[in-house]
């Protein structure tokens, strides 16, 4: 794996969002997280990046594929990983999120990552805390790392992202996902589509910088990514969608839609999957789809967040 | 007799659309006049000369919206501390929301309002009363010996009636007893969210709420207030749409009335920034057009009166996620010196701004103050228009700091506030 020094250095203390990330930043993480999956493909993964290290998880959403790519990302750093599973913890006892970043911040850790039902979460945590803060998904808001493995997986898949056509299908409205990816893509150029019916979509998606459909026979026209978001089952009887199978039939990505993408369209999906609501299984384990592929980006882009912002440069400049 | 005199002062007095340089006398607790005429009066001997030279003084603000914690909310604010803040804040008298623990829809309940008030509070103090029982939405209170009591308007406070049958009765039975209805609207099916629908929300990933939540129950109103002849006061309106139809309605000729929150005038949704919680409030803050077009519709008079809506909220239930938090800011001790932005900035003279605040909250809802008329209680205050100032957490006198204006540079401090004819607050 090269050496921290030959990346520059990044100019953040947290990730909190894809937002207040210049296109720089963005490139510079994409390379670090390059360099991440050659070490995830060794014999021998550990290094010590970030020996001495503490990361703690802070998860008060179940979340066990994002939880678990944390953890394994620190141990791959060689930090010591902690995670706080909330439904043991005081949490459930009353105490608030800021109690709680408190109580964790005496502990000293070096890194805390938080997923929070609520937008804004992360950062409130981050006026807080002495440690660096990486937002693992703050309600609706921002998802940053699902963005990055997002763009590394492309990249590594078509090269550069600038002119590609992109495609976000589905609950934009509830998608942090979709956020950070709309964010991420404009910057790196790409041109972004989103396709839902409008009572999935936030208002003021026109302002968004996408072109915005409502039928997939429009928006997945001459596409190079098509990325499916998740439905939440709860939203699927009548609140914003009036069934399952409606939604299928006009929004679940199937063989004869797909085909209207650019034949060598890449299929992803952020995970987890409903098979048969908003992805049917053959298109899931299909030769177009790299959603396993994602998994494994997420891993390396969370080494590479986690060194960038824990650069031993930093400690330097400071003392 | 005690006599005051108060001299060389510029007196503004929207009671009279006075604005001139003159003399306050005051005796006995009672304007004895204000004005240039009252120079050649001929000052008693004993009375007590203040000059006043460069300074200004006005009728002390009245203030038709604030929330107290007391009953219930004593952690909160007092009516006491309520009081100490809005006698800083040159507010001499105040309106109180029945939105407490129990609620103020109970003739006893009034009363004990007006005894804290009497033994403890620092300006007049005035109870309104819930229109509905428990603020339930569903059976009318006793306005006519809660009238009595001392109750000067009806609001269900924060909530509003969803059954329009309900408020339509409580409309009519009203209007019998010429109380007046104060109302906010907010469709509570659309206001499931927490800042103002729009770019700015969707992008921070915040639940939005419409401006159709607040008009569609204000249309609704308006009608019933035609159909009834209700005196109806539109509490806190915060858009364009708003204005609109409220202007309407008065050209029919109803006898209609409308607020703002001094918040909705000063402060837009870019305010809450990066999920600042103090800057969660009811209704949300609007866009810059939307805060453009309510200082508009204060300055041609769809808009009559400005209120601070004043609703203290201790830290604990602000420290929170943005959408878990408190609703609602502190407002009484920086609402006249925010108002008079609008002044500073040339957007609303100082007449109409200052009878929005005094004169015209006064006359809606009954009250004595709001006026230096000869023989009107000596409810005044002396403001250095000019003063520049910044806020302060630890200057507050309110019990809870939740103020949207820490560190924020003002124009126009009240050096003296002055409750019939007894000063309550010197700066």
């Amino acid at each position: 794996m090269p050496e921290a020094a030959t990346f520059p250095l990044f100019p953040h203390r947290h990730l909190l969002g894809i937002q207040h990330l210049s296109p720089s930043d963005i490139v510079s993480l994409l390379d670090r997280a390059d360099a991440a999956v050659a070490v995830s493909r060794q014999s021998e993964k550990k290094t010590s990046a970030l020996r001495g290290r503490t990361q703690i998880n802070l998860f008060y959403e179940a979340s066990t594929r994002t939880q678990s790519s944390f953890e394994l990302a620190g141990k791959r750093l060689g930090a010591d990983v902690m995670n706080m599973s909330v439904a043991s913890s005081s949490v459930k006892k009353g105490e608030t999120l800021i109690d709680t970043a408190m109580t964790l911040n005496a502990m000293r850790p070096d890194i805390l990552i938080i997923r929070h039902a609520a937008a804004g979460a992360a950062a409130l945590l981050a006026q807080k805390v002495g440690c660096s803060v990486v937002n693992a998904g703050d309600g609706a808001h921002e998802h940053p790392t699902q963005a990055l493995l997002d763009a590394l997986t492309i990249r590594r898949a078509k090269g550069d992202l600038s002119k590609l056509i992109v495609a976000i299908c589905g609950d934009v409205l509830h998608s942090r996902v979709a956020r950070s990816n709309i964010l991420l893509l404009n910057a790196l150029g790409a041109r972004v589509r989103v396709i839902a019916s409008s009572t999935l979509l936030p208002s003021g998606i026109h302002q968004m910088s996408v072109d915005v459909f409502n039928r997939m026979e429009d928006g997945l026209k001459d596409a190079d990514v098509v990325m499916m978001l998740r439905l939440q089952r709860e939203r699927m009887a009548g609140a914003f969608v009036p069934s399952v199978r409606e939604y299928f039939h006009f929004f679940g990505l199937d063989e004869a839609k797909l085909r209207l993408a650019k034949p060598d369209a890449l299929v992803m999906h952020p995970g987890p999957m409903n098979r048969g609501v908003e992805i049917a299984s053959e298109i899931a384990d299909g030769p177009q789809s790299v959603i396993q592929e994602q998994v494994e980006m997420g891993v390396a882009v969370r080494m590479a967040v986690m060194q960038a912002l824990l650069d031993p440069r930093r400690n330097e400049a400071a003392a | 007799m005690t006599t005051t005199v108060f001299t060389d002062a510029r007196i503004i007095d929207p009671s009279r659309s006075l604005d001139e340089i003159g003399t306050v006398i005051v005796a006995d607790g009672k304007i004895h006049a204000a004005g240039a005429s009252a120079r050649n009066q001929g000052i008693p001997g004993g009375a007590e000369i203040v000059g006043c030279r460069g300074r200004t003084i006005m009728p002390g603000l009245v203030d038709s919206r604030v929330f107290v914690g007391e009953p219930g909310g004593e952690h909160r604010e007092t009516i006491a501390s309520a009081s100490r803040a809005a006698a800083a804040g040159g507010v001499t008298s105040i309106i109180t929301m029945p939105d407490t623990d129990p609620v103020i829809d109970d003739v006893a309940l009034v009363e004990f309002v007006l005894r804290a008030a009497r033994d403890h509070a620092a300006v007049n103090v005035y109870p309104s009363a819930a229109i509905t029982r428990g603020l339930k939405g569903q059976e009318m209170t006793e306005f006519g010996l809660l009238g009595q009591a001392g109750a000067v308007a009806f609001t269900d406070g924060r909530h509003t009636i969803a059954d329009s049958s309900v408020l339509r009765r409580a409309m009519t039975y009203a209007r019998d007893f010429g109380a007046v209805i104060a109302h906010e609207t907010a469709d509570p099916h659309l206001s499931g969210g927490v800042m103002n629908e729009g770019l700015y929300a969707s992008w921070l990933g915040l639940g939005g709420i419409p401006r159709e939540a607040e008009i569609i129950p204000l249309e609704r109103d308006l009608r019933l207030a035609r159909l009834t002849s209700a005196n109806y006061h539109a509490a806190k309106i915060s858009t364009a749409v708003s204005a609109e139809v409220v202007s309407r309605a008065k050209q029919d000729g109803a006898s209609v009335t409308a607020g703002v929150a001094i918040h909705s005038l000063a402060l837009n949704e870019h305010d809450v920034g990066e999920y600042r919680t103090f800057f969660r409030l009811a209704p949300p803050l609007r866009n810059e057009d939307d805060r453009l077009a309510m200082i508009e519709a204060l300055k041609n008079g769809t808009l009559d009166i400005v209120v601070s809506s004043h609703d203290p909220q201790d830290v604990d239930t602000k420290r929170l996620p943005f959408a878990d938090a408190a609703i609602g800011a502190v407002g009484l001790e920086t609402l006249l010196a925010v108002a008079l932005r609008l002044h500073h900035n040339d957007q609303v003279p100082i007449l109409r701004l200052i009878d929005a605040l005094s004169t015209a909250p006064a006359k809606i809802f009954g009250l004595p103050g709001g006026t230096l008329k000869p023989g009107a209680p000596a409810d005044l205050i002396v403001v250095d228009l000019d003063h520049p100032w910044v806020v302060t957490e630890t200057d507050l006198h309110s019990r809870s700091k939740n103020s949207c204006f820490e560190g924020a540079r003002l124009q126009g401090k009240v050096l003296q506030t002055v409750v019939a004819g007894r000063t309550v607050f010197q700066h």
